[in-house]
């Protein structure tokens, strides 16, 4: 039973409440806080309690003022579809009210689903090592430079990055590293890929990390990326690589070209467009080990001889090691992870792939139908591209978007002149409609 | 309480892995690709499964995982209540699932929730400005004493070092190194609070801050609070509230009153938001008004015409997440918020120290510290706590937090929530006094119940294998 006016989900009755402060020793509720009365708070939140039922109906309302437009965005958050078996699998309770595995004996299930995410990573990356989550792929690249400053042998504080990359993404990554008094320096691009003569050029001694993505944030495949690698090598710089499980199914794997670190989005799958909610992946050498942040989970034996799994080398962490840990990271994105490694798994290596050249062919088609509108070029950029491709106006790029939304499209303005389309299954359908759209507002 | 946990056994495993189950390589060369072979991969090799097997598999593990759902799950310093279903359907209403580049003219519905939601942390915290992109309680920290740093450079204060209690959560210490602040450890007095001598003598013109959780982390209302902001303020330093703890003084205390500059919440903690096996949870941070113009941007504000605006503070660090932050989860807070009110956060908090302090009642153990509040430290004394904790497993409960912190020797610090009630904190009591009170053989071997017997941790760390394709070496 419930007292009419407190929690509905503290479940004490009155005659119980009066039973447990007698077992206390105290009078009253107020007797048990020990505040002094000039902090003691006495006022009102003015906050109204509602029913369930009329807070479903209060947000429902509320999301309805979001415009129901169909979104061809991207730029580091995309959606693809989530199979239905992914929410009934990961809502069940066992799954989402349970929290980090302090106590691996009890929590083998999500170790092992968190054991599998880590070892699809590996599959992916070709790199050996990967954790179990970041927040998402800005704070991932962020951590990886955090990294390269830990393992790097000589005073290097450069960390290079390219000329194109969301703004956000970089300043994650400047409040990062500012602390450990490392800075970010850009990279020219050309013609929508790493100017690999101009970067081999910025390379000195004094580089700790060269960041590169695959693909580009403005949708272009990266044709030299081994070049990247074997600049960074030259001087001891950490290659870190961007990139996407889907991108990942399909693209040279990061092991191959040389990348140290691999980072970048994991909720590509798993999770729907969540206004940016992410899932950060982090992979590395077997070398870094010691030096990733995060949770790892390893493989033990219990003591009947029977496999089983805990986190492990958790010397690495907060808890343990303080102002030494490897990142002040303690609650993750296990349940995002959990999610990504279940769609993974319902499409299998062959869903995947087929879905990552998709992504490549359906961009292409789009590209060219809207390169044949008077108005327009697309892409911009003369490269294969993923999922998404930058198109020229001859109309200001931000008059265009405007017009879009009337006609019931999202695309990026992404300069003065520049509008970015990204396309993926969830939006294939209206392809027509915005090809018509962008007609009308050439 | 017995408990005897779910277990699938396939000789010297528990359920297979899925690689286990299926290996499957798809030559991507051979595919008919739209791409030059020398820009993709060879091959591709995963599990390819059918959704029956899928389903069966996930179901299986979920059935070998503890979760709030299952039973008591009294982490101290991790505040597990329940997780009000509702919220999940609210979060999973499709009008919400938008791009986070949208306009503000079409993301209105978003941007009202984010609004609504910064409004009331604010209040229930005391802070006049409120940042809800940290995507967890240490990104939180990291925020706001990047807040902090950038209010003193604004200043022209070069401030060198950051004051922790030593019985501080371990991120104080590790997000004060990554702002790239000095730590200065500051030691408890005998009562188990801030040595406010200690910390007049550690305070001085290169304190940036002191962080500082309350009630702190045995459960201690910091009494001396009004003089520890002084102490702070008048040497030219802010002073953070770690929210970790923030369940015990809701509708009774708010840090802004306290002489808090700087805040984070825990939304995943005080306002019930589920845990998800680690995370995602959300850290949002308020400052007072001074502050705000440091804050991350964008922010929401409303405006004349009832609509809502995003913006960037004049003075803003930029951003400490790729887009929003973690906004399934930001939803769920505020239904959470909106469902308790005044009274029912109030009560929540009420019915948690209440919890609390029956539960330590019913305890054979001692507990050095006090008053407490939501949670309290008790001592295994010469027992280990980590072997206690472990034979707590096979009564039907989630052990507590154990050895830590330092400052209680065998610590197990343990914290019951409001959302339990008198039977089940007996039954919990119970659980505690049966396993504290058990032979040496019983609590080393221990659980003897759960899917795992006791796990090997140094054989995990020595070799460490943390891939199914490192398992095949």
């Amino acid at each position: 039973m419930t007292q009419p006016d407190g929690s509905p989900f503290a479940p004490h009755a009155a005659a119980e409440t009066a039973a447990m402060l007698e077992a206390v020793g105290v009078e009253s509720e107020a007797d048990l806080f020990d505040i002094p009365d000039d902090v003691a708070f006495d006022g009102e939140f003015g906050i109204e309690p509602r029913s369930e039922q009329e807070i479903r109906g209060e947000l429902r309302r509320l999301f309805a003022r979001n415009n129901d437009l169909t979104e061809f965005m991207g730029r580091g958050h995309y959606s693809h579809y989530v199979p239905s078996i992914v929410d009934h699998l990961s809502d069940r309770a066992e799954f989402l009210t349970s929290y980090t595995q302090y106590q691996p004996e009890i929590t083998q299930g999500f170790l092992q689903a968190l054991f599998e995410y880590q070892s699809m990573l590996v599959e992916l990356t070709g790199l050996p090592i990967a954790n179990c989550s970041m927040y998402d792929g800005a704070t991932a690249l962020a951590e990886a430079a955090l990294l390269a400053d830990r393992v790097r042998q000589t005073s290097g504080h450069r960390i290079l990055v390219p000329e194109y990359l969301r703004d956000g993404k970089r300043s994650v990554l400047e409040n990062y590293v500012d602390g450990a008094g490392l800075v970010v320096e850009s990279y020219p691009m050309d013609d929508g890929n790493v100017d690999r003569e101009a970067l081999a050029e910025l390379t000195d001694e004094e580089t700790a990390m060269i960041y590169a993505e695959n693909p580009t944030v403005r949708g272009t495949i990266e044709e030299g990326l081994s070049e990247v690698g074997e600049i960074a090598a030259d001087t001891e710089a950490l290659f870190c690589l961007g990139s996407d499980l889907v991108a990942l199914s399909l693209l040279e794997a990061p092991a191959s070209v040389g990348a140290d670190v691999v980072v970048g989005e994991a909720d590509v799958l798993g999770l729907p467009t969540s206004y940016g909610m992410g899932l950060g992946i982090f992979a590395t050498r077997e070398s870094f080990l010691r030096q990733v942040p995060g949770r790892l989970v390893g493989v033990s034996e219990d003591s009947d001889d029977r496999r089983a799994y805990t986190l492990t080398l958790q010397t690495r962490e907060q808890h343990i090691r303080k102002e030494r840990a490897t990142s002040n990271i303690c609650t993750n994105q296990a349940w995002v992870a959990l999610r990504a490694a279940m769609h993974i798994a319902s499409l299998g290596p062959d869903g995947l792939v087929d879905l990552a050249e998709d992504c490549v062919r359906d961009a292409a088609a789009l590209a060219d139908r809207v390169d044949d509108l008077a108005g327009y070029q697309a892409p911009v950029h003369d490269r294969h591209h993923f999922r998404e491709f930058v198109v020229r106006s001859d109309q200001p790029a931000e008059g265009i978007a405007t017009a879009l939304e009337a006609e019931g499209f999202a695309v990026h303005a992404v300069d003065d002149h520049l509008l970015q389309v990204c396309l993926t299954e969830t939006n294939a359908h209206a392809t027509d409609g915005l090809v018509a759209a962008l007609q009308e507002a050439a | 309480m017995i408990y005897d946990q779910a277990r699938y056994t396939e000789g010297n495993k528990h359920e297979p892995l899925l690689s286990e189950k299926d290996d499957t390589t798809v030559a991507v060369d051979e595919t008919d690709s739209p791409l030059p072979d020398e820009l993709t991969r060879d091959e591709l090799t995963l599990p390819g499964l059918s959704e029956p097997e899928i389903a069966r598999h996930y179901t299986r593990l979920s059935q070998m995982n503890w979760s709030i759902d299952s039973g008591p799950y009294p982490l101290g310093s991790c505040t597990m209540k329940y997780n009000p279903k509702f919220t999940e359907d609210v979060a999973a209403d499709p009008n919400a699932a938008i791009h986070p580049d949208r306009s503000a003219s079409s993301a209105q519905g978003n941007l009202g929730v984010l609004y609504g939601l910064q409004e009331y942390l604010a209040t229930i915290g005391g802070m006049d400005a409120v940042t809800l992109q940290p995507p967890a309680g240490a990104a939180g920290e990291f925020t706001g004493i990047l807040v902090a740093k950038a209010y003193h450079d604004h200043h022209g204060n070069d401030r060198s070092e950051v004051i922790i209690p030593a019985s501080a959560h371990g991120t104080n210490f590790a997000t004060a190194a990554m702002a790239g602040y000095d730590v200065v450890e500051l030691p408890s007095d005998e009562g188990g609070r801030v040595d406010l001598e200690a910390l007049k003598a550690a305070v001085s013109e290169e304190t940036a801050a002191l962080m500082l959780t309350n009630p702190n982390t045995v459960g201690l209302f910091e009494r001396d609070i009004v003089e520890i902001a002084e102490t702070v303020h008048e040497a030219g330093g802010l002073l953070y509230y770690d929210g970790a703890n923030l369940n015990a003084l809701l509708g009774r205390g708010r840090p802004g009153d306290m002489g808090f500059d700087i805040m984070h919440y825990n939304v995943h903690k005080t306002f019930a938001t589920p845990h998800g096996g680690g995370g995602p949870g959300a850290g949002p941070v308020g400052v007072v008004d001074e502050l705000s113009e440091f804050l991350p941007s964008p922010r929401v504000r409303e405006t004349d015409d009832g609509d809502y605006e995003r913006f960037d503070p004049d003075h803003s660090i930029g951003k400490v997440h790729g887009f929003a932050g973690n906004w399934l989860v930001l939803i769920k807070a505020y239904a959470y918020i909106a469902r308790l009110g005044d009274e029912g956060l109030a009560d929540a908090s009420a019915k948690a120290v209440l919890n609390a302090n029956y539960l330590a009642e019913q305890l054979e153990m001692d507990v050095p510290y006090g008053p407490f509040h939501h949670e309290f430290a008790a001592t295994a004394g010469d027992r280990d706590a980590a072997d206690v904790a472990k034979r707590m497993l096979d009564f039907g409960v989630h052990p507590p937090t154990t050895k830590w912190p330092e400052m209680v020797p065998e610590a197990m610090l343990t914290e019951p929530t409001e959302i339990e009630n008198c039977r089940t904190l007996d039954q919990l009591a119970e659980a505690f006094n049966n396993a504290y009170s058990d032979t040496d053989e019983a609590i080393e071997t221990a659980p003897s119940r759960t899917t795992a017997s006791r796990i090997d941790q140094v054989s995990a760390a020595r070799n460490p294998r943390l891939s199914w394709q490192a398992l095949d070496e």
